[in-house]
């Protein structure tokens, strides 16, 4: 690594660090935003390494959030009196039932989502294009609905969780160190498998399926487990948000296709599909974006907003990166020959 | 909405002019309200706005909110939730964060409540709600909670024991009553479906139909149709205005026969004025009726209140008025009581004295539980007879026979 | 569980419950198939895969729905739609399809899905989020002891489903343009070589879907409900339909339409209403999974 990189690499480290507390008052935005950059990062480790556009990830957000809750809820109380419509006792929580059951609900998730990407996926993995893309959503779509009509997890009036025991600002910060830790591991994993002999093998995968499965590739174990590494992040996450937010229901918030679903799509293709980099800028934009027109378009931000995804799409697909390596390819460490037309993918 | 709008306006110019004359002006209190105006919720989202309009006027009228020897006025900010939970959480974060609110009124339905609860929870601001009944709210354990009405498991108890009581006076036994039950898929009619099966249970009625409502409410046609097959002896529907509009023209168009139909939200949905006969003999829940003996010194007694407030808002005039609002001006009548208890604006000292309510209203008495809900008043049933609303049951309370079987 | 049990049972035990379902699914499938139909032409020619399909039909609904608010009779909201939403085909076709025609097919997809995004909120912003609907104000047959009702709303949105997909069943085999479309969906690059301005081709068939997608929603708002957000639900729907049966199949497409809207009454009998949006997408999945196993056999994959 340069020394340039170095600083870069620890002045964003720095910054946020210290984020939470120099803008204090958007404390949940900015752990949005890390919610945001995971989800984008783990989309593009299929979407834009290996070539499999999955619109079904949220299905790994909603189920590490309920998965996430009911191992808290569990270890203590019995799930089906908790999520009871009728209601009952009052259930507290300890510090240590609450953190304790946190820890490993979060943990729990995301290895249950790992698991379950592998059952799913043998099952899409041989669906290619926008049938994989369809597929996948239409899993998304079918698993909100039935946890809607499950009552023993609550149904369609959803869960709540307790309240952080702590005041409301540790509370605040402490989950966005949470999701930040959770990015941080993400982008550093990525950045290290897009290094390895397995990185170069997704690619293969990504750029002729039919030959790498010549040249002896197991094109379905890579993609299992890319997608299971994926689901990995993905799952925590959602843990965290299940705590973030105290109440969630299976429609508009656990399993959210069009929401967050989509959202995460949309930031990779901003900063620029199969790029390391191109996942967290276009999450950055993506949010900033979201919360400008949010709060001054209110009424108009989904119009806006599909508007950004058309825009984006059709006549911005190689995102900020790809715009980036066009014009400036030297700082992607490319010489630059007195004419080379274009070195984009 | 026009006229209501013209309204306003005269009484605000008249109250400037009154305000500047007579009283030193009082200080104000800004309250926070997400509540539905648009969506499957906007009927009953608009009747609780108005309630909470009706009582912050009536208040400002009287001389406003007395905190030791200053006065203030309530004002509330509402924002539109669309019926969305999801909505509704951001924007109760948003008055909280952005708007500064101390004091928050509830949103309606208990789906709404429920998702905007942890947030006045987590920021530590009192919400006094009035349309959120689902027993499912009051076992978080929140402190900042609490709600004017009846929770939901009450609503159409007295259906059940009333369909028993009939079975046994036409020489059948009580545990022969078939029970249909189709509910909507949120905390409140989940509540309610709870709730009826428990007592079902009780009286060892069996329950042959147990089904959801699809999620826009718009048609239940294949629920009715095993209706038909199956011939229940008490059907019972549960999905706010939506559901009740949906369920009294469905039945009508169907031509369904049930000796006992009940539902929740028939005033709300103003099912009398809409389908006319076809609403005849059904049993509607409710949580507060005119004719009961309730009065207290603000709005005065239950009849004054339905009287008033419909000359403030006259596109009511023709209609009965949803308990929805009388509920929603009860929530507000409480805060001021509160106000003035605690002698301060101090959120935590309110919040005590929100606790400590131990308040007769126009509604009906109010004092919450350490849960949160309020464990004074009872719930009355009410049956549609030629277009109009009686009391059937509880015995106590009511003022006419009920009209059994419907057919 | 039992419930499942019990609603199986009652199909056996009342057989004209199996009628009224299967009179209730054809009429729903019927108009299934007519935005299926389009999805497959759109599909087949230009290789564009429309998730904003379903709002196409919501918008038609809701121009039908405007015209009778305004005093005008419901019937005429059908072929107002149909030419209505033709026009925003076009408009559509000008500023995004036709960019994104000779992109891989997961742009297209995206593409549309911001559209859905972007109509379905449009018209939320000016309808409102209510469900709404047209009243014909015709009456209800009663057969069978009452147990089945007809109303004759119903049959005249059938009969005009089945006119319009008959109309444009003969224009494409007779017309000029019928002929040029399928010469385009054959081999684009030949047809282009043979005189057939594509684009042309390409912009006057998206603007057809988009037509007949309107005319359904016109039907639709007649027989049942339409609310902004209840496109996705039509989409996929759609995709189902000629995922099933294939391209430029088009009695198949006909077919499948009618059996998933019979099979979608069935499974929203047995495991309950609430199960409605469920058992669509599963269907869906078990479509895919079944072209899958199909496609294996052969040892190729579903692209």
């Amino acid at each position: 690594m340069s020394k340039k990189k170095i600083t870069l690499y620890a002045s964003i480290l720095a910054f946020s660090i210290i984020a939470p507390f120099a803008f204090p008052d958007f404390g949940t935005q900015l752990a949005t935003l890390w919610l945001m950059i995971i989800v984008a990062i783990t989309w593009d480790m299929t979407g834009g390494q290996m070539g499999y556009n999955s619109l079904g990830n949220i299905f790994f957000y909603g189920t590490g959030m309920y998965v996430a809750a009911l191992i808290t809820i569990g270890l203590t109380y019995d799930i089906g009196d908790y999520t009871s419509a009728a209601g009952g006792g009052i259930y507290e929580f300890t510090d240590l039932e609450y953190f304790g059951g946190m820890a490993l609900g979060i943990l729990g998730a995301g290895v249950f989502c790992s698991l379950s990407a592998i059952v799913i996926g043998s099952l899409t993995f041989g669906l290619r294009g926008p049938y994989f893309a369809i597929g996948t959503l239409g899993v998304a779509i079918a698993a909100g609905e039935l946890v809607a009509n499950w009552d023993w997890v609550g149904g369609g009036q959803g869960i709540a969780l307790p309240v952080y025991p702590g005041d409301l600002d540790t509370g605040k910060t402490f989950f966005y160190f949470l999701f930040a830790a959770v990015g941080i591991a993400s982008f550093l994993f990525a950045r290290w498998l897009y290094g390895t002999r397995f990185g170069a093998a997704i690619n293969a995968i990504r750029d002729d399926e039919e030959k790498a499965d010549a040249m002896g590739i197991h094109t379905l174990r890579y993609k299992l487990y890319t997608w299971s590494m994926a689901a990995f992040f993905v799952g925590m996450a959602g843990g965290i948000s299940a705590f973030q937010l105290i109440h969630f229901e299976p429609l508009e918030s656990a399993y959210q296709t069009i929401n967050l679903g989509i959202f995460m799509v949309v930031c990779v293709l901003l900063g620029g599909k199969g790029t390391l980099w191109g996942p967290v800028v276009g999450a950055i934009l993506f949010h900033l974006f979201k919360e400008i027109t949010w709060n001054y378009l209110l009424g108009w931000q989904w119009v806006a907003l599909g508007a950004l995804i058309v825009v984006t799409v059709v006549y911005f697909q190689d995102g900020v990166m790809g715009w980036l390596e066009h014009k400036r390819p030297e700082w992607f460490g490319r010489k630059v020959e007195k004419k080379v037309v274009s070195v984009s993918q | 909405m026009k006229k209501l709008s013209l309204l306003s306006i005269l009484m605000a110019t008249l109250s400037l002019l009154f305000s500047q004359a007579s009283v030193a002006a009082c200080g104000e209190i800004v309250l926070g309200s997400a509540i539905s105006l648009t969506g499957k919720y906007a009927t009953n989202g608009v009747h609780a706005k108005n309630g909470y309009e009706y009582a912050v006027q009536k208040i400002k009228d009287a001389g406003g909110v007395k905190i030791g020897d200053k006065c203030y006025n309530f004002k509330v900010i509402y924002y539109d939730d669309e019926s969305k939970g999801d909505r509704g959480a951001t924007l109760a974060e948003r008055l909280i964060s952005q708007d500064n609110v101390q004091f928050m009124l509830g949103p309606y339905s208990s789906g709404m409540t429920k998702a905007i609860a942890p947030v006045t929870e987590k920021y530590q601001i009192p919400m006094v709600e009035a349309e959120g009944a689902s027993r499912s709210l009051f076992n978080k354990g929140y402190r900042y909670l609490f709600a004017v009405l009846s929770t939901s498991e009450l609503y159409l108890a007295s259906a059940v024991s009333l369909a028993a009581e009939k079975a046994e006076e036409s020489g059948k036994k009580a545990s022969s009553v078939k029970v249909a039950i189709a509910v909507e898929n949120d905390p409140f009619s989940l509540d309610i479906r709870a709730g009826v099966s428990e007592d079902a249970a009780k009286f060892g009625m069996e329950v042959i139909i147990d089904e959801k409502l699809p999620r826009d409410l718009s048609d239940m046609s294949a629920i009715l149709t095993k209706v038909k097959l199956l011939k229940p002896d008490l059907l019972i529907v549960s999905g706010h205005s939506k559901g009740a509009a949906t369920a009294v023209s469905q039945i009508e168009e169907q031509n369904i026969k049930v000796p006992m139909i009940a539902l929740t939200h028939c005033e709300a949905a103003d099912v009398t004025g809409n389908y006319g006969k076809a609403a005849d003999d059904i049993l509607c829940s409710t949580q507060w009726d005119e004719t009961l003996a309730y009065k207290d010194p603000m709005f005065g007694s239950a009849a004054e209140y339905n009287v008033d407030f419909k000359k403030a808002f006259p596109e009511y005039a023709d209609k009965t008025v949803p308990y929805q609002i009388a509920q929603a001006s009860a929530a507000v009548y409480v805060y001021m009581d509160a106000f003035q208890r605690a002698g301060s604006i101090d959120k935590e000292k309110v919040r005590d004295a929100i606790a400590a309510t131990d308040l007769m209203t126009f509604y009906g008495p109010i004092k919450f539980s350490e849960a949160g809900n309020n464990i004074a008043k009872p719930m009355v049933l009410r049956q549609i007879q030629n277009g109009e609303y009686r009391v059937v049951a509880p015995s106590k309370f009511a003022s006419h026979k009920i009209n059994w079987p419907r057919m | 569980m039992d419930q499942v049990l019990g609603n199986i049972d009652l199909l056996f035990q009342f057989p004209i419950v199996n009628l009224k379902i299967i009179l209730d699914g054809i009429m729903i499938g019927a108009l299934f198939a007519l935005a299926a139909y389009g999805l497959a032409l759109v599909w087949g020619v230009m290789n564009v895969k429309n998730l904003a399909q379903g709002d196409f039909v919501i918008a038609g609904g809701y121009v039908s729905w405007w015209l009778v608010q305004h005093g005008f009779p419901p019937l005429l909201g059908v072929p107002v739609a149909f030419v209505v939403m033709w026009g925003i085909g076009w408009v559509v076709y000008k500023l995004v399809i036709t960019r994104v025609i000779e992109r891989d097919l997961f742009t297209s997809l995206l593409a549309t899905f911001g559209l859905a995004i972007m109509m379905a909120q449009i018209m939320n912003l000016m309808f409102g989020s209510d469900t709404q609907s047209v009243d014909l104000g015709y009456p209800t047959l009663h057969f069978f002891d009452g147990f089945i009702d007809l109303p004759i709303a119903k049959l005249i949105g059938v009969g005009m489903a089945m006119s319009l997909a008959g109309g444009v069943i003969i224009f494409m085999k007779s017309s000029r343009m019928g002929q040029a479309i399928r010469a385009t969906a054959q081999d684009a690059r030949a047809a282009r070589v043979l005189g057939i301005d594509t684009e042309k081709v390409y912009a006057f068939t998206f603007s057809l879907n988009s037509a007949i997608c309107g005319a359904a929603g016109a039907i639709i708002v007649m027989v049942w409900v339409i609310q902004p957000f209840y496109g996705i639900s039509y989409s996929i729907r759609a995709f189902v339909i000629v995922t099933a049966a294939g391209l430029g199949n088009l009695p198949g497409v006909i077919a499948a339409g009618l059996g998933i809207g019979a099979l979608e009454q069935y499974g929203s009998h047995i495991f309950g209403i609430g199960y409605q949006q469920a058992v669509a997408v599963m269907l869906l999945l078990l479509v895919l999974l079944y072209r899958l196993i199909q496609q294996r056999r052969n040892r190729q994959v579903l692209k």
